[in-house]
């Protein structure tokens, strides 16, 4: 049972002083990329200053697939090695996942009543956004539906592993299903073609939204440890 | 003053440019909050129980060294703690 | 191979025994589609345009309907850890199962679907291609059904759940399935929908059981 918590508790005493520095990198880097994102950075010549939703639209994006990735190399670990923390980390990640994909639908769609004159249309990139966060919700789902943790662990590892098959595919056939309804979408950001003026706001917010999630990865692996420390305990407790 | 009416106008687009950082704020906030406050509340609980762990054993032994006294004080012992 | 056809036939009695069930899955299956005519009214034009669609979404609900007892009788009863010790592979034994999932499911469908065809005004051109479109198609519900099915044994909330797990990963499926159909109405040709739809199907034949033998493995630990 203890040997169990061994690795956890070096990992506790490896990654607590990493949770001030995470916080202060989060706080001076949002503060920047903010800075930049309605100083100095430009207006779009055709979209005006709604661009400006950009820098918050694609850093969240990013990180919604960013994470959904991380989840799923994190359950392969948890699945192949039996390693008790990528199980932890996996579920950590998917509430913080969940919450970037959410926003980067909400943001897209609040871009787009400008950009198409609509909140929502049934853009390639939208759509596929929109079944991502229905993974995430139902790895979620799966996650907490088992009064075992450890059912709920590997349930939801074999879960995201067959969902990450998945997203190729579903992305795939989203855009051609959406390339034979409609033309393309009349927002091109985010090409190799941005000026640099533009760039390093985006990069700067993406970092911040980084350290936010490392930042909050960490809190959350923390309480998921205390929690099976706290399970542990009272098995004992019942059992003696 | 100009400058700032200008700024918070956003070209016409305010309606959708606030909100959007405004969503963005409030779900990482949220998020955090939340996060903090799991961790805070089990940390809490698991420093309860490992304080009652430790104050347990040494109790206990008084009974196992005489096994035949009677089994209420164990639970006695129990409720205390 | 005997052992994968005794399950198959053991399932197939099981379903013919306790009688209805796929009589129930054909009778959603319609019920679905008839609805939606009250839906949008009854315009011979736009249920027409809609039809293959439908078709498809009601297809998918209905085999839906039987999956979550897909294991979970065999996972109650204890007879689920007997097939993980008996010495057939526990993927063939997924495999087994979910052909006899299709059998009772899909197959109905689509007997089913040109009764609906009729009933939804899809081109007459289209019937062939909807019965081939989900032919190809159901298979693959079935399989990766069955996956979601072996994750949810012993949880609660069973069969909501499934189907929060498992529609979303449908949709490739939906979305190929119903646009055979509409480029073959539309005079297109749909040999690259039905290609990618025999892709994904040929895909899942291995995988599916693979992810659902080890699914079914942590579920009876």
């Amino acid at each position: 049972m203890f040997n169990r918590f061994a690795n956890p508790n070096r990992f506790l005493r490896l990654s607590r002083p990493l949770v001030p520095v995470m916080a202060w990198a989060t706080v001076l880097l949002m503060a920047a990329g903010l800075y930049m994102t309605f100083f100095t950075a430009p207006a779009d010549y055709q979209q005006g200053q709604s661009v400006r939703i950009m820098y918050v639209h694609v850093p969240s994006a990013w990180m919604g697939l960013f994470c959904y990735v991380g989840m799923a190399v994190a359950a392969a670990v948890g699945l192949i090695w039996r390693h008790s923390l990528a199980d932890l980390v996996a579920k950590a990640t998917a509430p913080i996942g969940a919450a970037f994909t959410f926003l980067s639908l909400v943001t897209g769609s609040l871009w787009g009543k400008p950009m198409w004159g609509t909140y929502w249309v049934w853009d390639a990139r939208l759509t596929s956004m929109l079944v991502l966060l229905f993974l995430y919700l139902g790895y979620m789902a799966l996650q907490n539906a088992f009064d075992d943790p450890e059912r709920g662990f590997k349930a939801s590892a074999i879960l995201v592993l067959v969902g990450v098959i998945n997203v190729p595919i579903i992305k795939f056939s989203v855009d051609w299903w959406n390339t034979l309804h409609q033309p393309a979408s009349v927002i091109k950001a985010g090409g190799p073609s941005i000026h640099p003026s533009m760039l390093w706001p985006l990069l700067v917010m993406s970092l911040a939204f980084t350290t936010y999630y490392v930042w909050v990865l960490l809190l959350r692996v923390h309480a998921e440890i205390a929690a099976s420390k706290i399970r542990a305990l009272r098995m004992r407790q019942a059992s003696a | 003053m100009d400058a700032v009416t200008d700024f918070l106008a956003m070209g016409g687009y305010a309606a959708f440019v606030w909100p959007c950082f405004a969503i963005t704020a409030v779900v990482m906030v949220a998020l955090l909050v939340q996060s903090l406050a799991a961790l805070k509340s089990r940390e809490a609980t698991l420093r309860a129980l490992q304080q009652a762990e430790e104050a347990r054993p040494r109790r206990r032994r008084t009974p196992q060294a005489a096994p035949d006294s009677t089994p209420d004080t164990g639970a006695e012992v129990a409720r205390e703690a | 191979m005997r052992g994968f056809l005794a399950i198959v036939r053991r399932d197939l009695s099981l379903a013919v025994r306790q009688g209805m069930d796929s009589v129930m899955v054909v009778m959603f299956f319609v019920l679905a589609c008839v609805l939606f005519p009250f839906g949008v009214g009854p315009e011979p034009n736009v249920l027409a345009r809609i039809a293959a669609g439908v078709i498809w979404v009601a297809a998918l609900l209905a085999a839906m309907l039987s999956l979550e007892r897909l294991f979970q009788t065999d996972y109650e009863d204890g007879s689920l850890e007997l097939l993980t010790l008996s010495p057939l592979a526990l993927e063939v034994v997924v495999l087994a199962k979910i052909v006899a999932h299709w059998l009772t499911t899909g197959l109905p469908l689509i007997v089913a679907s040109p009764l609906l065809a009729v009933l939804m005004n899809l081109d007459a051109a289209g019937y062939p291609y909807m019965v081939l479109a989900l032919a190809l198609g159901t298979p693959s519900l079935s399989l990766i059904g069955g996956v979601g099915a072996a994750l949810i044994l012993g949880s609660r909330r069973g069969g909501v759940l499934l189907s929060l797990l498992v529609l979303p990963l449908y949709i490739p499926v939906l979305i190929f399935g119903v646009s055979a159909v509409d480029a073959a109405i539309g005079g297109f040709e749909a040999k690259a929908q039905f290609l990618v739809l025999g892709g994904i199907l040929l895909a899942a034949l291995p995988l599916c059981p693979w992810a659902g033998a080890a699914a079914l493995r942590q579920a009876t630990e």
